[in-house]
């Protein structure tokens, strides 16, 4: 297996076969709260992917460096993970303010909601964390490359799934839907006929 | 158990934690921007509750802009004149009227009054309604009834009887005009509170062919515009219009008026829509 076609199954794995949103069920909280209309949608994804593999990197300098060689990373990823991802993304948060003010109003209001999201921090756990990992089935040594690239596949997934769920919603908007079955219960059923349809997925390329 | 794993673990994450509190401190200094301190005390003076009728997304960014001048002090439509005035004290700037408006749906024709020419049965809302040929009343001027109205007003101050008419909770209204912006057939004014005459109708049609479409058309006479005291109603267009500015809400077009169309609203203390609409005791009849 050349390197090239490894790194593509690691991202596509991680994109669409192994989905964050509809396969494994994190960052459900995102997925419904603003998913209402297409703008933000746009707008949670792109900061998504950026602070997501943001995060990745620091936790995985954070894990190689730090909490392995001093042999605590076992206990204390957690808690070491959250500490840098937010302190991280409240960095950004001023550098962006400070640099560039169109960008942070467009990403601004949520990059301190994806501090805490679950969905980065997963991503952060399962590119440094063996075991989390085993479940696609693809040889993975670790790396500092692997990482990120498979943490750019997790956020890909997710925004493919978010934007398209996003416009799945403004359609049912105007659908003649059963008064108790509008908003959010009919954006649960979509969505969980969209997890079944993502299932199709599963063993592609033997993932 | 193994005592260095403890101090290990103690001094990684405060390591971590100093390292990063110093990273933000310099950056919080090295990275400030200079905010407004008005736009603190403007947001604590504005509701708080995001609901965007000021066509801004969420209080905060009504702070900004009030703070910059882009918007009117009186830009918070839910806050009402307390709020307003409020801004306007932090801004150091006086408001000029304070009148606060209300909404008024200018059509009474109901299930019973204006019969129907075809069912709808499209998508369900005014404006939808209007794009297929206007939905199935009889009447082309009318209120449709499928609550876009109701629908966007973010304090449900518009409510709908069994006869299909809309009613404004004179109570609740807040004035925002997001109805108004909304109705595709233009009914909703913003009329200032206290007004008593209202024409309840927005009819093209004159004579005969208003009264087919309902029974309670403005058919254009022009008999309230001859008997107004204070040259107020005018009728343009096809129907009455009152002018609020000169109106003296003494109720003689009302009377005068032969299909009913002009009716006085009555303030009632504890009604729960804030009051009703009522005809006078018409003189010939």
């Amino acid at each position: 297996m050349n390197e090239a076609w490894r790194f593509f199954l690691l991202f596509f794995g991680a994109a669409v076969v192994a989905n964050i949103l509809l396969i494994r069920f994190i960052a459900l909280c995102p997925f419904f709260g603003v998913s209402n209309s297409l703008d933000t949608s746009l707008g949670m994804s792109i900061s998504v992917i950026f602070v997501m593999v943001m995060a990745t990197s620091v936790s995985w300098i954070a894990w190689n460096y730090v909490l392995q060689p001093l042999g605590v990373g076992e206990f204390l990823y957690i808690p070491a993970f959250i500490l840098v991802i937010a302190s991280l993304v409240q960095f950004v948060e001023m550098v962006i303010k400070k640099t560039s003010p169109p960008l942070y109003r467009a990403m601004g209001i949520y990059l301190p909601l994806i501090t805490t999201n679950c969905a980065v921090l997963a991503a952060a756990t399962e590119s440094v964390k063996p075991g989390f990992f085993t479940k696609l089935n693809i040889p993975y040594n670790y790396g500092f490359v692997e990482s990120v690239i498979y943490t750019l596949g997790v956020a890909v997934g997710f925004s493919l799934v978010l934007i398209i769920f996003a416009a799945l919603r403004e359609r049912l908007e105007l659908a003649p839907i059963p008064k108790f079955f509008r908003g959010v219960p009919i954006a649960f059923i979509t969505a969980a006929l969209f997890s079944l349809a993502f299932m199709g997925f599963a063993g592609m390329f033997n993932l | 158990m193994d005592w260095s794993l403890v101090w290990k673990a103690a001094v990684a994450l405060s390591g971590f934690g100093l390292l990063l509190g110093a990273v933000l401190a310099v950056a919080s200094k090295r990275f400030h921007v200079e905010v407004d301190p008005r736009v603190e005390e403007i947001l604590d003076a504005l509701p708080g509750s995001n609901c965007d009728a000021c066509g801004l997304p969420g209080c905060e960014a009504a702070a900004e802009a009030v703070a910059k001048e882009e918007v009117p002090v009186t830009v918070c439509k839910a806050g009402g004149p307390d709020v307003a005035a409020e801004v306007a004290r932090i801004m150091g700037v006086e408001v000029e009227s304070l009148v606060p408006l209300v909404a008024h749906i200018h059509c009474r024709g109901g299930k019973s009054l204006s019969p129907l020419r075809a069912l709808y049965q499209g998508v369900n809302s005014c404006r939808a309604a209007e794009a297929a040929m206007g939905g199935g009343k009889a009447c082309p001027f009318g209120c449709i009834g499928l609550e876009d109205c109701a629908k966007v007003c973010p304090v449900s101050a518009i409510t709908f009887d069994e006869e299909g008419i809309r009613r404004v909770n004179v109570r609740k209204c807040t004035g925002c005009g997001l109805c108004a912006d909304v109705c595709p057939r233009d009914l909703i004014e913003m009329v200032p509170a206290g007004a008593g005459v209202f024409v309840r109708c927005k009819s093209r049609y004159t004579g005969k062919k208003a009264l087919n479409a309902c029974k309670v058309a403005c058919i254009g006479c022009k008999r309230c515009e001859k008997i107004c005291p204070a040259d107020a109603i005018h009728v343009m267009g096809g129907y009455a219009v009152i002018d609020y500015e000169k109106c003296t809400s003494c109720g003689d077009c009302a009377e005068e008026c032969p299909t009913d169309s002009i009716q006085l609203w009555v303030d009632l203390e504890g009604h729960p829509e804030g009051g009703e609409f009522v005809l006078p005791e018409k003189k010939k009849s």
